[in-house]
C-alpha cells in the first residue's frame, strides 16, 4: 500500500519543504485562484513546481466544475499559495459535475 | 528568526491560517521553516460550502508569503514570556 506524505515524514526531524509530496497527487491553489492538479515531479527552495499530468478545476457558481486539461506545467513559487496532498479516494467520490461554487478569490497582499 | 523559534513550540497544536485570498484553514501545526512556511495535517476549510476547493485533502503546505494570520491556541502561547523575547530582540537589533 502507498503510504501518505504524513506517513513518510511521520520519524525524524519535521519537514517543512515539499520533499515528501514528491511524486504524490497534489492539489495547488495558486495566488490568482486557480485549482490544478496533477503529480509532483520536482521542485526547489522557491517553491517552483514541475507539475506533471496536470489539469484545472473551474468553478463557477451556476454550472458545475469544468476540467481542463494542462499537461506538464512549470509553476513559479512566487504564485503559489497552497499546496495540498490529495486523497485520490477521496477525490473520486466527489461529484464534480453538480459541486457549484465560486471560484477562489485572488491573494491581495 | 524569533517567531520562526516561537512557531516551532506550537507544533503538534491545532491553528487556523487565514491566507491573503480570505481562505481559513484550521489543521494541526506539522511544521514551519525561516519563511514561515508551514505545513498542516488533517486540515479543514473554516467554511467548506464556500470553498470545497480541498475537500479530499488532509495535509498541506502553505507558502508563508500568503499567510495573513494565524490564529493559536491562548493556553499555549506564554504573551509574557514572548513579550520580554521581543523587547530583547528589539533592544539588540537597536
Amino acid at each position: 500500500m502507498k503510504r501518505t506524505a504524513s506517513e513518510r515524514d511521520g520519524g525524524g526531524r519535521r519537514e517543512t519543504g515539499l520533499s515528501a509530496y514528491v511524486g504524490s497527487a497534489i492539489s495547488i491553489i495558486t495566488n490568482d485562484g486557480r485549482h490544478i492538479l496533477g503529480t509532483l515531479k520536482g521542485f526547489d527552495q522557491v517553491q517552483n513546481l514541475v507539475i506533471e499530468g496536470s489539469r484545472e478545476r473551474v468553478y463557477s457558481p451556476d454550472e458545475g466544475v469544468e476540467t481542463l486539461e494542462l499537461g506538464l506545467y512549470l509553476m513559479r513559487g512566487d504564485c503559489i499559495a497552497v499546496v495540498g496532498e490529495l486523497d485520490e479516494e477521496a477525490d473520486a467520490e466527489i461529484d464534480l459535475p453538480s459541486l457549484k461554487a465560486h471560484p477562489i478569490g485572488d491573494v491581495l497582499h | 528568526m524569533l517567531f520562526y523559534s516561537f512557531f516551532k513550540t506550537l507544533t503538534g497544536k491545532e491553528v487556523t491560517v487565514e491566507l491573503k485570498n480570505d481562505l481559513a484553514i484550521t489543521g494541526i501545526l506539522h511544521s514551519v521553516d525561516q519563511y514561515l512556511n508551514i505545513k498542516l495535517n488533517e486540515i479543514k476549510v473554516v467554511d467548506e460550502a464556500k470553498h470545497p476547493h480541498l475537500l479530499a485533502v488532509k495535509n498541506c503546505f502553505i507558502r508563508g508569503s500568503v499567510v495573513r494570520y494565524i490564529q493559536l491556541p491562548q493556553d499555549a502561547v506564554d504573551t509574557d514570556l514572548l513579550h520580554d523575547a521581543t523587547r530583547r530582540e528589539a533592544r539588540n537589533a537597536a
